[in-house]
C-alpha cells in the first residue's frame, strides 16, 4: 500500500488538528473536571502569589508592637524572657541569642544592607518590620535535605515542622535572617497557648509562613488583621488587588534585592 | 622437601601436638549462668502472668452528649485501632503538603458516608476523645509505643479562628 505526498499531508493536518483541539474537546464534554478535582476546601483564600506589602507611612511603633503580639499569640511563639514558672528563667545573654521570631523590627541600616543614596533621610532612621520574604528563588528551601521546607504554588514557602531534622542550612541560607531554631522546648515560655496552632519541639527551624493555616480558614495574615491597614496582603497575580494597586501608587523598596531571591515583601517608603 | 610432606596438611603436619583441655571451665560457664540470671531476672515477676489490655474509657462529656446514633469515630473502631496512626499521617500531609496534590490546604477529611471533618488531632480527635491520658497514653504505654505527638500538639483545642 502506497501513500501519496497528499494523502500524508491530509492525514498529518487531521492528526495535528486533534492534538490542538484535544483538551478543548475534553472541556466541551465535560467542563471543569479536571479542575474540580483539585479544588481546595469553600472559604479559604487562594491566590496565584501571595505578597505582603508594609506601608511604612501607616505603621508607627505602636502598631508594629501589635502585630509582632498578634502573630505571637496565633502562633504560640516563647517569649523566653517570661517563663511560666520562675525555675525556667534563662539568663538574658541566651534569651536574644535563641529568641524566636517570626515578625520582628529592625533599623533601616540592618534591614537594608545595600546603600540606596536615593532614599530620604527620614526613612534611614525607621525601624522596619521584617518578616519571612517568602522569595521567589528561596535559598532555604534549596538547602533543605529533608524538603520540610517547600515553597507552595501561590509563592508561599511553608514548613512541615514533621520533617525538618534541624540541620538548619536553611538557618545558613537564608539571607534575611527569618529563621529562628528551637534549642529548648518552647512551651514553658509561651504564657496563654493558642489552641488553633501547635507549639514546636526543640530541635525544629521555624519561620514566618504567611499564616497558610489561617488562609485556609479564609482569614488574613494575624499581622495584617492587627495593623489596622499599615500592611496589605494579597494576590499580586491578580489586577485590581489591594497588594497591586498600592504597589502601583506608591514607589517601594524590597530587602536585599541583589541577591536575586526575589523577595516578595514590599515596603512602601 | 618432598619427605617433610606427610599429608594433605603439609609440613604443618608434624606440629607438636597439644593436649586438649578446657581451661576455668568452671568460672567460664559459672559466669555465663550468672549472666544469664543477670538478663532474665527482670522478666521473672511477670512470668506466667497475662497483663490484660488496657480499658479504654469512652465516656467523656463530649461523647455523653451526643445522641446514640451519632455517637461513632470518623471510621469504624476496629478500623481505628489498626489504622489511627496512618490516617493521621495522611491528613497531616493533606494539610501541609497537599500543594504536591494541586491544592494548598485540604483540611477537610470526608468518610466513607459522606460527614465531614476538620482534618485536625488536636480540634477533632481529641475534642470527643478529651480523655488522652485514658485514650492515648494508656494504650501507647502498653505497647509501648512512644508517639511524639504530643511534643507539638495540643491537648486542648478549639477557638481555632480567633484573631488575637
Amino acid at each position: 500500500m502506497g501513500m501519496d505526498r497528499r494523502e500524508f499531508i491530509r492525514i498529518s493536518g487531521l492528526a495535528a488538528l486533534l492534538g490542538l483541539g484535544g483538551k478543548g474537546a475534553f472541556e466541551l464534554l465535560r467542563p471543569g473536571q479536571v479542575e474540580a478535582a483539585l479544588q481546595t476546601e469553600p472559604g479559604a483564600l487562594t491566590a496565584k502569589r501571595w505578597a505582603m506589602v508594609v506601608n511604612m507611612k501607616k505603621l508607627d511603633e505602636a502598631t508594629a508592637e501589635k502585630c509582632i503580639a498578634a502573630c505571637n499569640r496565633v502562633h504560640n511563639i516563647p517569649n523566653f524572657n517570661e517563663p511560666i514558672d520562675p525555675k525556667f528563667k534563662l539568663d538574658p545573654d541566651v534569651t536574644k541569642r535563641d529568641e524566636i521570631k517570626w515578625i520582628w523590627t529592625e533599623h533601616y541600616h540592618n534591614a537594608f544592607v545595600e546603600d540606596q543614596t536615593n532614599l530620604p533621610e527620614k526613612v534611614k532612621h525607621m525601624a522596619f518590620l521584617l518578616l519571612c520574604n517568602h522569595c521567589d528563588n528561596p535559598p532555604c528551601v534549596r538547602v533543605c535535605p529533608t524538603k520540610a521546607t517547600f515553597r507552595r504554588d501561590d509563592g508561599i514557602v511553608n514548613m512541615d515542622m514533621h520533617r525538618c531534622i534541624g540541620c538548619r542550612f536553611c538557618m545558613a541560607g537564608c539571607p534575611f535572617g527569618a529563621r529562628s531554631f528551637n534549642w529548648r522546648d518552647p512551651r514553658p515560655y509561651v504564657k496563654d497557648t493558642f489552641p488553633g496552632y501547635p507549639t514546636r519541639e526543640a530541635g525544629v527551624v521555624e519561620k514566618c509562613t504567611f499564616c497558610a493555616e489561617r488562609l485556609a480558614q479564609g482569614l488574613m495574615p494575624a499581622c495584617v488583621e492587627a495593623s489596622g491597614g499599615a500592611m496589605v496582603f494579597g494576590d499580586l497575580n491578580q489586577e485590581n488587588s489591594p497588594v497591586r494597586e498600592i504597589l502601583q501608587k506608591y514607589y517601594s523598596i524590597r530587602r536585599k534585592v541583589h541577591l536575586g531571591t526575589n523577595p516578595q515583601v514590599y515596603y512602601i517608603v | 622437601m618432598d619427605d617433610k610432606i606427610k599429608n594433605e596438611f603439609g609440613v604443618f603436619a608434624e606440629r607438636p601436638q597439644v593436649e586438649k583441655k578446657f581451661y576455668g571451665a568452671k568460672y567460664i560457664f559459672g559466669g555465663l549462668i550468672i549472666f544469664l540470671i543477670l538478663v532474665f531476672l527482670p522478666l521473672a515477676p511477670n512470668l506466667g502472668k497475662t497483663i490484660p489490655a488496657p480499658e479504654r474509657k469512652l465516656d467523656t462529656p463530649v461523647i455523653q452528649k451526643l445522641a446514640a446514633k451519632d455517637r461513632k469515630c470518623v471510621m469504624p473502631t476496629e478500623w481505628m485501632r489498626a489504622n489511627h496512626m496512618q490516617m493521621l499521617v495522611d491528613w497531616r500531609d493533606n494539610v501541609v503538603r497537599s500543594d504536591e496534590k494541586g491544592a494548598p490546604n485540604i483540611r477537610e477529611f470526608v468518610t466513607p458516608d459522606g460527614r465531614k471533618f476538620l482534618a485536625s488531632l488536636t480540634n477533632t480527635c481529641l475534642d470527643c476523645h478529651s480523655n488522652k491520658a485514658q485514650f492515648c497514653d494508656q494504650c501507647h504505654n502498653y505497647v509501648a509505643v512512644v508517639p511524639n505527638c504530643f511534643g507539638c500538639h495540643l491537648q486542648e483545642g478549639k477557638k481555632l479562628a480567633e484573631v488575637k
